[in-house]
C-alpha cells in the first residue's frame, strides 16, 4: 500500500503516522508539504495531527485554504481513502469533506491519556480489522475534540452507520465519566457518506507497538492495507 | 566620542539594577560616559540573571567532568555522550519572575527558552520536564497561579510537539509571593552534528532569523535580578510573549538549515536578545561585531536603538553563515514563512559596534563585557541545622488506615494526574514510561538499527530538608534522582541543576547556596553524575521573604535495552514484596510530620552516598535482569505510601507483614530514610535476590506478599485501593474546581 502524509506549518505529529504506515505496512509513506498542489499516486493520505498554523483563527481553518487542499479533495472524490487524525480531522470538518465541528473540550482544557473506544462500524475500509463493538484502547491528546454537529446531520451519521468510533467505558457503554471532551453522543471517529474519508480525535499511530503499551491502533493501519 | 542625548543620571543607573561601583567600572572600562544604549547593554550583560556575578566563584567547584561529557557549562545546553554517534542535549533553567508576574506567559516562555536551548546545539527535542512550586494551597493567589503555570507549560509543549514526560508539583508557604517554574529539556543529536555559538572568521555574515523584535520582555533580565514586592504586578510588561507555532517553525527551518551545512555560529536569543547573543557570539570567537540595526525586522515602527537591543521577544536566533550558503539559507528560512535579514558582520576589531540610522550608539570592547562583568565573593554565614528528631518525639497515628489516607490525599503527596493529563506526554511516539512513576523512560532508536536504547528523565529536590540542613538536603537532590532513574533501569549519567534562591546578598542566604552546593558537587563525584548544564535563579524573596532553598535536579539516565524498564505498579498477584535499605524510622523533616502535623522540624534524613552506589547498583541490575517484576524508590512519604503508591498503579492489593524490629512501628512505616527500595518479585526469584544482596552488602527483608484488593498490615490496617486511589486522585482536582 502506498501512502502520503500532508505536512502544514505546525502539523507535529507526521513522524508518528509516517512510522505507523512505516510499521505496519512496511513502506515509507511520502511526506507531501502544504505549499503542492498535486498528490502522489497513491492509495492512501493521511492528514496527521498537531496545531497547522497554531490553531490561529480556529483550529484547521488556515490549513484548509492551502493550496494543496483541492488535490486532496480530488483523491476523495476519486473514492481513494483520507484518514484524518486529531487536527487533521479538524482540518477536514473545515474543508468539509467531513461533517461537523470540533469545539473546545467541554472540560476546556487540554487532555492527554488513554482512553478506550468502540468500534461501532467494523465494516468500512479504516476498520474491517476490528470486530464490530469491539472495545480498543487508544490515546488521546487535543484541547479541542468535543464533535458538535446539528440533529440532522446528526441523525444522518447515525442513520448510515458513519459513527465509526465512540468513546466508551471497559465494558462498551457510553458514558459520561468515559467522554474526554463532551463530544455529542460519545463521537470519537466518523465516514464521510462515501466511506473513504475518516475522522477521529485519538491517535491509533500512538499505540502500534508493545513498547508504546499495545497493539490496539494498528487496526486501522491494517485494514487501509487490506482495502488497498 | 559617542554623544548621549538622555542625562545619565545616578537615578537611570539605579533603574537599570546598576551598583555605584558597578558603574564605576563601566566608566573605568570604556574611559568615558556611556550611551543610552550602553548603559542598557551592560545593564544586560551585567544583571546576575545573565552574569552569575554572586555564584560563579561557588559554581566553578562543581564536578562538570566526565567520560561521557562531551560539552559542559558554559554553552546553550550540555552534551552527553550516548554511544553509537550519538549525544543527548540538555539543560533545565528558570522562568519564576516572569511566571508569578504572569503565569500562563511567564511558564510559556520557559519552556520555549529551554526548547530553544538544546535545538540550538542541534538537537531535536524529545522530551521536556517541568519542576514547579507554589504557595501554600490555601493562598488566594496559587490556584490561579497553578491554573495559568499548567496551561502555559501545556499550551507551549503540546504545540511545539515534545512530550512532557515528567516533573514535580510542590506546595509551601514559602512560595506564596515567588512560585518557581523550572523547565527541563532534552534532544538528541550526532556526536558529529554539534553547533556552538563561537563565531568564526573575519567578515562573515551575521543573520537574524525567526520572529520579528518587539517591544515585549523589555529588561526582562534585569528584573529578574532583583526583589519582588507589592508593586511586582506592575512589571508585568517585562514578561515576554510565547508563539510555539513560530518557535516549531523555528525549529524545523534551524534543523534543516544545520543539516544544509551553512551555519558557522549559532545562538538563540533568550535572556537580553541580541545583545546577549552577538556579545556571546563574538567574544567566544575573539572576534568583533558589528550590527545594523536597521536591517532588524522590527514588528512595529519606531523602535529605538535601546529597545531593539533590550528587547526579549521570543522565537528569534542569531546565527554566522558561510557567505556563499546565503541565499540557500534564506530560502530555507522563507519556505517556512520566517524572518530572515543580514543584520552585521564579523570583525577583526574586538570591538561590539551598533548603529542605527547611520550613527554609532554605542561602540564596546565585546570581551570586556562578559569578562570583566563584575564577581562577587559575597559574605555568608554557616547555615543553622536542625536537631535530630526523636522517633518518640512525633505522635503515632490513633488508626494508621486514616493516617495513609490522609497522607496519600495531602496537597504534597497527591497524584499530579490533574496537571499531566494536560500536557502530551506520548507524541513522538516513544515514550516507554509515562507520567507518575519514578522516572520517564523514552526510546531511542540507534542510527545503524538493532534494539532501541532508553533515556530517563527525573526531576527531583525536598527543599524543606534543604532548608534544615543545606547540605545533607543538597545531597539527598542528586541521591535522589540516582533512585529514581536506578529504579527504572537506567545508569544515572549527568545532571543539570537549577538553583533558587533568594536575595545573594544576604549572608545566610548565600551561607545556603554555599553548603547546597557542597552536598550536590559530593554526591554527584560520589555516583558519577557530573553536572553539564545548569542555571542560577536568585533573588526569589518577596517583601524580604526568601523562598525555601530549591537546588531542583534534572538527571538523565540511560539504557542499553529499552525494552528493559520496568515501572512502579504491582504485577502479579503472590509476588513477594522487598524492602531494600536500612530503615531507622527518621521522622525529622517527614512528610508525614509535615502533612499531617503542621510541622517543620529535625534534621533531614542523613544520605549516606556509598550506600546508595551500593543499593543503586544491586536494583539497576535486578530489574535490567528481568530477577524483579516492580521496582519503586523510597522518598517523601515513607515505606507505607510507597507501597500505597505501587498498589495504586498496579490495581492491586498487597499484604505487608508487621516488622520485627526495634523501631517504632509509625516511625518504620513513614519514616524516609534514604538509599532505599521496595521492589517486587515471584517467590522464588525474591528468595535468591534477598541471598544475593546479602552478598552484594545491600540489606534486603521480605515485607509481604501480592494480592487481594486491600492493602492490609498485620490487623492494624486494612485499607482498599479503590479508597485510596480516590483520595489520591481527588485532592488536586477537588482543590483546582473549589471557587
Amino acid at each position: 500500500m502506498k501512502s502520503a502524509v500532508l505536512v502544514f506549518p505546525g502539523i507535529n505529529r507526521e513522524r508518528d503516522m509516517a512510522r505507523a504506515f512505516r510499521e505496519v505496512t512496511g513502506v515509507e509513506p511520502i511526506m507531501v508539504w502544504h505549499t503542492e498542489t498535486e498528490l502522489p499516486d497513491v492509495d492512501v493520505v493521511a492528514v496527521p495531527g498537531g496545531f497547522s498554523y497554531g490553531d490561529y483563527l480556529r483550529c484547521g481553518a488556515i490549513a484548509a485554504r492551502s493550496p494543496i487542499i483541492p488535490a486532496l479533495r480530488a483523491h476523495a472524490a476519486a473514492g481513494r481513502h483520507v484518514l484524518g487524525v486529531c487536527n487533521g480531522f479538524q482540518i477536514l470538518t473545515e474543508t468539509g469533506l467531513l461533517p461537523g465541528a470540533l469545539m473546545r473540550n467541554a472540560s476546556l482544557r487540554f487532555v492527554c491519556k488513554e482512553v478506550r473506544l468502540r468500534v461501532d462500524n467494523a465494516a468500512t475500509a479504516f476498520t474491517s480489522a476490528y470486530a464490530p463493538g469491539q472495545v480498543i484502547r487508544c490515546p488521546i491528546a487535543h484541547g479541542e475534540g468535543n464533535y458538535f454537529a446539528d440533529p440532522e446531520t446528526l441523525a444522518e451519521l447515525e442513520g448510515e452507520g458513519r459513527v465509526v468510533f465512540r468513546y466508551c467505558d471497559a465494558e462498551g457503554r457510553i458514558t459520561e465519566a468515559a467522554n474526554p471532551n463532551g463530544a455529542v453522543d460519545g463521537i470519537a471517529g466518523i465516514v464521510n457518506a462515501a466511506g473513504n474519508v475518516l475522522g477521529m480525535m485519538p491517535h491509533p499511530e500512538n499505540l502500534i507497538e508493545a513498547l508504546q503499551g499495545g497493539l490496539d491502533g494498528r487496526g486501522i493501519f491494517e485494514s487501509l492495507a487490506r482495502a488497498a | 566620542m559617542l554623544k548621549n542625548d538622555i542625562a545619565i543620571t545616578p537615578e537611570l543607573i539605579k533603574a537599570h539594577g546598576l551598583k555605584p561601583d558597578e558603574y564605576q567600572r563601566i566608566l573605568d572600562l570604556i574611559g568615558r560616559e556611556p550611551t543610552w544604549t550602553e548603559l542598557g547593554i551592560f545593564s544586560a550583560m551585567w544583571n546576575e540573571h545573565c552574569s552569575y556575578k554572586s555564584s560563579k566563584k561557588w559554581l566553578k567547584q562543581l564536578p562538570t567532568k566526565g567520560a561521557r561529557v562531551l560539552i559542559g557549562p558554559g554553552e546553550n545546553a550540555g552534551v552527553v555522550d550516548i554511544g553509537d554517534g550519538q549525544a543527548v542535549v540538555f539543560k533545565m533553567e528558570s522562568h519564576n519572575h516572569p511566571s508569578y508576574i504572569e503565569p500562563y506567559q511567564g511558564a510559556t516562555t520557559g519552556v520555549g527558552g529551554i526548547l530553544r536551548d538544546v535545538f540550538t546545539m542541534g538537537a531535536r527535542p524529545i522530551a521536556a520536564m517541568n519542576a514547579l512550586r507554589f504557595g501554600a494551597p490555601d493562598h488566594p493567589k496559587t490556584r490561579h497561579i497553578v491554573a495559568g503555570v499548567v496551561a502555559g507549560v501545556g499550551g507551549y509543549g503540546n504545540s511545539f510537539g515534545v512530550p512532557t514526560v515528567g516533573g514535580e508539583v510542590e506546595f509551601h508557604p514559602r512560595y506564596n509571593g515567588n512560585c518557581l517554574v523550572n523547565a527541563f529539556a532534552a534532544g538528541l543529536l550526532k556526536t558529529d552534528e554539534i553547533f556552538l555559538s563561537e563565531a568564526k572568521g573575519v567578515g562573515m555574515p551575521v543573520v537574524y532569523l525567526g520572529s520579528k523584535t518587539g517591544r515585549d520582555g523589555m529588561g526582562g533580565a534585569t528584573m529578574a535580578s532583583a526583589e519582588f514586592d507589592d508593586d511586582s504586578h506592575e512589571k508585568r510588561p517585562t514578561v515576554q510573549v510565547g508563539d510555539p507555532f513560530a518557535e516549531k517553525l523555528l525549529l524545523e527551518a534551524s534543523l534543516e538549515l544545520m543539516a544544509s551545512g551553512a551555519v558557522i555560529a549559532i545562538q538563540d536569543m533568550g535572556a537580553a536578545g541580541l545583545t546577549c547573543s552577538a556579545v556571546e557570539m563574538g567574544a567566544k570567537g575573539n572576534l568583533g561585531l558589528t550590527l545594523n540595526l536597521d536591517k532588524v525586522p522590527t514588528r512595529e515602527p519606531g523602535m529605538t536603538a535601546y529597545e531593539m537591543m533590550l528587547s526579549e521577544s521570543q522565537e528569534r536566533m542569531l546565527m554566522v553563515l558561510h557567505p556563499h550558503l546565503e541565499e540557500k539559507a534564506e530560502a530555507i528560512f522563507r519556505k517556512w514563512g520566517l524572518d530572515f535579514a543580514i543584520v552585521g558582520e564579523t570583525t577583526d576589531t574586538l570591538r561590539f559596534v551598533v548603529e542605527h540610522h547611520g550613527q554609532v550608539m554605542a561602540d564596546l570592547p565585546i570581551k570586556d563585557l562578559g569578562d570583566q562583568a563584575p564577581e562577587y565573593d559575597r559574605p555568608w554565614v554557616e547555615p543553622k541545622r536542625q536537631p535530630v528528631l526523636a522517633a518518640a518525639d512525633v505522635p503515632a497515628p490513633q488508626d494508621y488506615g486514616r493516617a495513609l489516607l490522609d497522607l496519600v490525599g495531602s496537597p504534597n503527596q497527591s497524584s499530579r494526574r490533574w496537571v499531566w493529563e494536560q500536557y502530551d506526554h506520548l507524541i513522538q511516539g516513544n515514550t516507554v514510561q509515562r507520567p507518575g512513576g519514578d522516572a520517564a523512560v523514552v526510546r531511542v532508536e540507534r542510527p545503524n538499527g538493532g534494539h532501541a536504547k532508553g533515556l530517563a528523565f527525573t526531576c527531583d529536590v525536598t527543599p524543606r530538608y534543604v532548608e534544615a540542613d543545606p547540605y545533607e538536603g543538597g545531597k539527598q537532590a542528586i541521591a535522589e534522582s540516582w533512585r529514581n532513574l536506578s529504579a527504572v533501569g537506567a545508569l544515572p549519567i549527568a545532571v543539570t541543576d537549577n538553583l533558587n534562591f533568594g536575595n545573594p546578598e544576604r549572608p545566610e542566604i548565600i551561607g545556603q547556596f554555599v553548603h547546597a552546593l557542597k552536598g550536590v558537587g559530593e554526591a554527584c563525584i560520589a555516583l558519577d553524575m557530573p553536572i553539564v548544564s545548569g542555571n542560577v535563579s536568585l533573588y526569589n524573596e518577596t517583601n524580604g521573604e526568601a523562598i525555601l532553598p530549591t537546588p531542583a535536579i534534572g538527571a538523565v539516565g540511560l539504557m542499553d535495552d529499552v525494552t528493559r524498564t520496568i515501572g512502579v505498579a504491582l504485577a502479579a498477584d503472590g509476588d513477594v514484596l522487598v524492602l531494600i535499605g536500612d530503615t531507622t524510622g527518621w521522622l525529622g523533616q517527614s512528610s508525614y510530620l509535615y502533612e499531617l502535623h503542621g510541622r517543620e522540624e529535625g534534621a533531614p534524613p542523613p544520605v549516606d552516598l556509598a550506600a546508595e552506589k551500593r543499593h543503586g547498583d544491586f536494583v539497576r541490575a535486578a530489574v535490567i535482569d528481568g530477577r524483579v517484576t516492580a521496582a519503586h524508590d523510597l522518598s517523601s512519604g515513607g515505606l507505607l505510601v510507597g507501597v500505597a503508591e505501587m498498589a495504586m498503579a498496579g490495581a492491586k492489593g498487597a499484604r505487608l507483614l508487621l516488622p520485627e524490629t526495634e523501631v517504632p512501628l509509625h516511625a518504620f512505616l513513614f519514616g524516609e530514610d534514604q538509599a532505599r527500595y521496595v521492589v517486587t518479585a515471584a517467590p522464588e526469584d525474591a528468595s535468591r535476590l534477598i541471598v544475593d544482596a546479602a552478598m552484594a552488602g545491600v540489606p534486603a527483608t521480605a515485607i509481604g506478599a501480592v494480592g487481594g484488593d486491600s492493602l492490609t498490615l498485620g490487623g492494624l490496617l486494612t485499607v482498599s485501593i479503590d479508597a485510596l486511589s480516590q483520595r489520591h486522585e481527588s485532592w488536586m482536582p477537588n482543590w483546582m474546581s473549589a471557587a
